[in-house]
């Protein structure tokens, strides 16, 4: 007798993604609609896809989706879950679009306390205008805006936003996770997965930090993109809950 | 008849929002129109409506946004300044065929500028504003009574064109206090059906909003269906006011709080013997062009008051087409056109 004991899930389409290869966010949208498939919440929620790499993220999800502009996504997020607190509403964001041009939004819809779900997708550089420095870029990474490195002194610090939403009394649930191995996919999955549990019990905030790899500017292969996860950037952006209930 | 309300035109214009079945507003303090934001936290609450003080203006358009995303009949307010900030989240709405009511009570700039009263963002709030071609439905009320009236309709509007709904006021409007009547109009069912709404997707296939269409010639599609949409307003949405239209030597154009001090002097000038007459556009945009075109053969001479250095007068000019002389008096930086300071420039003209 046969078995079904692996398939796409409902909520991801069944359609070619944009992606390059060994980007990671092929991997987040798998975890993202498994988890909301294993929830059962997939007819009640709403996405909102943001400005960057993942903005076409729509074409990919099956199930309520609109998109937001560059950065106000959380804002978006805010408006729709109130208007609907028995939807289940997340935004799905970069770290461009979540740690620089929206950093008051995420701030303060974390601060609000709103009981929705932030994915943040977190690569280090802006993917789709050709890879500049992010907020997030490492000290030294070189980037399109960055050609000998981020220079502390000429371009800031990279920006732990996790630890810094960490200190608000409005923000339940905070996890740092990676998608570099399949031991981090799995850790990833149940992180994202409790981060939507804590939506449906109406705990409050919930945010995952996704350390994830852009092979392309990084100027590497898609299996170094992955070492340089594990050797550089988990050390400074150290994977694990950073905050739960 | 319910009894007349003593309010403020901010006040007013909430009051209107609710009335038409608004249950969500998110708004940043900023004067003239802090009155509007707290009439507006007060009464959401009573009425079970939403109610969020924003981080910013983007936030509040974007929040706005989402509300609407999600079906909600949805409002947000500023002044000037803040005004600019949300046009970005303006241009969203309408890429994304989205409804939504926007306040502008108008100060003076340009930057800073001051807490008067001003009509200077006329191109801003008719032109665009933001980024792409487009176009909002431009409502202008001249007095307490038609500011809620205009806000009440405004919904209406936007729902069935799928537009933002733009109010333009202006600092005295907003602080001014006149009796207002309620009872007109009833309260309205706050569920409208919205099949495009996000609601999740249960017993239907996901729906989608979006403004991005990358695909060949899909935006230029997308703009096409816009244009018509703007078409049909223009057609059928047009409002104003004239007086002695007929058989006037000199038209008065003026809006909003202005047109009150224009109407002032145009009967003073009547009772002088002065063919003088006005024409009071409600819609700013869509600009009564047609109506002016028609009388503008007839009509020796247009003069068009403003608080501004002179923006709606270009439309005044494009709608005459050069067949009589279009003059301009305005004040700026918060300042107001008196009658006397009318009736000074109408004496001149003849």
């Amino acid at each position: 007798m046969r078995r079904l004991i692996f398939s796409r899930p409902k909520s991801l389409r069944d359609v070619e993604m944009h992606y390059c290869a060994g980007c990671g966010h092929g991997i987040v949208h798998r975890l993202l609609c498994e988890a909301i498939d294993e929830l059962g919440i997939r007819e009640r929620t709403i996405g909102v896809a943001p400005v960057g790499c993942a903005v076409l993220a729509y074409d990919y999800w099956d199930f309520d989706v609109t998109e937001a502009a560059h950065g106000r996504t959380p804002a978006v997020a805010t408006g729709i879950k109130r208007v609907r607190p028995e939807n289940i509403v997340f935004s799905y964001q970069g770290d461009g679009d979540l740690a620089a041009i929206g950093t008051a939004e995420i701030i303060h819809t974390a601060n609000r306390g709103e009981n929705i779900t932030v994915i943040f997708v977190n690569n280090g550089v802006y993917g789709m205008t050709g890879g500049q420095m992010a907020p997030t870029t490492l000290a030294g990474q070189k980037t399109d805006t960055t050609i000998a490195g981020r220079n502390l002194k000429r371009d800031g610090y990279p920006i732990k936003i996790l630890e810094m939403l960490a200190v608000l009394p409005g923000v339940r649930y905070a996890e740092r996770v990676s998608v570099h191995s399949a031991q981090e996919t799995l850790r990833a999955k149940r992180a994202i997965k409790k981060a939507f549990k804590t939506q449906v019990d109406n705990i409050g905030f919930s945010i995952v930090e996704i350390l994830s790899m852009c092979p392309i500017y990084w100027g590497m292969t898609a299996i170094q993109a992955a070492e340089r996860i594990e050797t550089e950037v988990a050390t400074f952006y150290p994977i694990g809950v950073i905050k739960s209930y | 008849m319910t009894p007349k309300l003593l309010m403020c035109g901010n006040e007013a214009c909430g009051e209107g929002a609710i009335l038409a079945g608004c249950t969500f507003y998110a708004g940043y303090p900023i004067t003239p129109q802090n009155e509007l934001t707290a009439y507006m936290a007060r009464r959401l609450d009573e009425v079970g409506g939403v109610f969020i003080q924003s981080e910013s203006e983007l936030a509040a358009i974007n929040m706005v946004f989402g509300a609407s995303v999600a079906g909600a009949r949805a409002m947000t307010s500023s002044s000037s300044p803040g005004i600019s900030l949300k046009q970005e989240g303006i241009s969203y709405l309408v890429g994304c065929e989205l409804p939504a009511v926007i306040v502008n009570v108008q100060r003076g700039g340009p930057g800073l500028g001051n807490i008067a009263p001003s009509q200077a963002d006329y191109f801003q709030a008719v032109k665009g504003g933001g980024h792409g071609d487009y176009k909002l439905i431009v409502l202008a009320p001249s007095s307490v009574q038609e500011f809620l009236d205009c806000t009440y309709h405004a919904f209406d509007l936007a729902d069935r064109y799928r537009n933002p709904v733009f109010i333009l006021s202006d600092g005295l409007l907003g602080q001014m206090m006149e009796p207002v009547q309620l009872k007109t109009i009833g309260h309205r069912p706050k569920t409208i059906d919205k099949p495009w709404a996000l609601t999740g997707c249960k017993g239907r296939k996901p729906n989608v909003i979006r403004s991005l269409l990358l695909g060949d010639g899909v935006l230029e599609e997308h703009n096409k269906k816009l244009q018509k949409k703007f078409k049909d307003i223009k057609a059928r949405e047009v409002r104003a006011e004239s007086f002695h239209i007929k058989d006037s030597d000199i038209i008065l154009v003026a809006y909003g709080s202005v047109a009150r001090t224009a109407k002032a002097s145009m009967q003073k000038a009547r009772s002088e013997g002065l063919k003088v007459g006005l024409i009071r556009p409600i819609t700013l945009w869509p600009f009564p062009d047609k109506l002016i075109e028609d009388i503008a053969d007839k009509t020796k001479k247009f003069l068009v008051i403003e608080m501004s250095a002179g923006q709606m007068v270009e439309d005044v000019m494009l709608a005459v087409k050069g067949k009589s002389e279009v003059d301009f008096y305005g004040r700026m930086g918060g300042e107001i056109p008196t009658e006397e300071e009318i009736m000074q420039k109408i004496e001149a003209l003849i």
